[in-house]
């Protein structure tokens, strides 16, 4: 697809971006931009729309629409049990330290459609921790935070779930922990007894609690390093002394300000330990 | 090291692409002048990394993309299994996990096409060996913003579908064998 004005383009997402900010409070200037173009072109496409011109048409006067809009630019697809080696990891070196709390607060941070939500609560079970762990799971889009606790997760996924479940060290048989139906599965909702969801804006919003680990993964990708150092700073603050913050494969705190107080647990798979 | 700003070679495989592309990017000296990006099709379940590979065989240095990490001279950055890699125009790399695209990921189409917004004519895109059709929506997007679009030639490419899927697409891309096309990147270097 031509889009019109094609080399006003990055200007213009700029515009966008501040008007955004204006309207409806969602500060996207933090964002890497190559994944915002990227989004935007691929939703002008689904959209049929050929300018930005036309999308701010409909952004500025239909909120539904903006609702939509922010759901495909922020990017929510993830599964469950991603990298085995890392929730490997946190059964082995993060959970048994975290054992001696009596009272354990897990931040799951852009947790998106639940399928991490998961992945942790049945870890926290087969560990002996979940009746004792409260778990927050935040996300900047309040449609997936609504599907988050529900459990229900396309059948498609589960060969590729239940063979990540085992690789992460499972205990269980995986299938003991859904029923299916129709080509969906629901898992059990004793698993998000104690998990309250909630919208949280990196971006913006500030710590609202303490917790013994903090989950983000994934998302610190999407942000610029002036926004990664905010959401770091943020992190600190909502890190007990000795708490855990587990990262995705591919980020890291080397570049943090932060880093100095933070030693490598599994350095391969991002996790840290705050230890000064 | 320096960072060449106006150049990029991006190369795409995938079944065949990494004899391929080890044996084009082994004539290249430990200086070449222009930053390379290397995406391979691989399972995503992989764990490991290309990076070992790259890195006995070549003079120059290859390393596993890191996000936001500046491109520099006489070094390859690979795509890491289960990511896309973008181009920012700060000339820094980007990861991004969005959906597959070409049952890929990460995919060719969406570096090729991510490179020519940020290089333009500057870009210069290789297509290689490979079982599937991805790469060649990217090699056509970048021969659009006049970049340079090289297929490898299909009766040498190991599996010839990504070679032919491109040469459709893009009837007036330049058709190399891999001699050809490690002599051209040497044409291109600066010394």
């Amino acid at each position: 697809m031509k889009l019109e004005n094609e080399a006003h383009f990055e200007q213009d997402v700029e515009t966008l971006i501040e008007e955004i900010k204006q309207q409806y409070g969602y500060d996207f200037s933090g964002y890497s931009r190559a994944s915002v173009y990227r989004r935007i072109k691929r939703f002008l496409s689904q959209k049929h729309l050929n300018s930005l011109e036309q999308l701010r048409g409909h952004l500025f006067s239909d909120s539904f629409f903006f609702e939509n809009f922010l759901q495909e630019i922020t990017v929510n697809v993830t599964e469950m049990f991603r990298d085995p080696s890392f929730f490997l990891s946190l059964r082995q070196n993060v959970l048994p330290i975290l054992s001696t709390y009596p009272f354990i607060k897990v931040w799951d941070a852009g947790c998106s459609t639940g399928e991490e939500l998961f992945s942790l609560a049945i870890l926290l079970q087969e560990e002996g921790l979940l009746g004792r762990t409260k778990i927050y799971a935040t996300d900047i889009n309040q449609k997936v935070l609504k599907q988050a606790k529900t459990g229900i997760f396309s059948a498609t996924n589960m060969p590729a779930y239940t063979a990540a479940y085992y690789a992460a060290g499972g205990k269980k048989e995986f299938a003991s922990y859904y029923t299916s139906n129709y080509g969906s599965v629901k898992f059990d909702s004793a698993l998000v007894k104690n998990v309250v969801v909630y919208p949280h804006n990196l971006a913006t919003d500030s710590s609202f609690n303490e917790f013994h680990l903090i989950v983000c993964r994934n998302v610190l990708i999407y942000f610029n390093r002036v926004l990664q150092e905010r959401v770091y700073s943020l992190f600190d603050e909502s890190l007990v002394s000795l708490g855990y913050l587990a990262l995705g494969k591919k980020e890291t705190l080397a570049m943090a300000g932060i880093s100095n107080r933070y030693t490598a647990v599994d350095k391969s798979n991002r996790v840290y330990r705050k230890t000064n | 090291m320096q960072q060449e700003a106006s150049r990029l070679v991006v190369i795409g495989g995938s079944w065949g692409g990494i004899q391929a592309s080890l044996s084009i990017l082994s004539a290249l000296p430990a200086d070449y002048s222009i930053p390379i990006v290397l995406v391979l099709h691989r399972l995503r379940t992989t764990e490991g990394s290309l990076q070992e590979i790259f890195s006995t065989r070549l003079a120059l240095t290859a390393l596993e993309v890191e996000e936001k990490e500046p491109l520099l001279s006489g070094h390859v950055y690979i795509a890491p299994s289960n990511y896309h890699v973008l181009l920012e125009t700060d000339h820094t790399l980007s990861l991004d996990d969005s959906e597959l695209e070409n049952y890929s990921r990460p995919s060719i189409d969406v570096t090729f096409t991510s490179a020519a917004d940020v290089y333009g004519a500057g870009t210069i895109g290789i297509l290689l060996s490979g079982a599937s059709s991805d790469g060649s929506s990217g090699l056509n997007y970048i021969f659009e913003k006049q970049g340079e679009a090289i297929v490898q030639a299909p009766e040498e490419a190991e599996v010839s579908t990504m070679p032919l899927a491109a040469i459709a697409k893009t009837p007036g891309c330049r058709v190399m064998n891999l001699a050809q096309i490690q002599a051209y990147l040497l044409s291109v270097h600066d010394h």
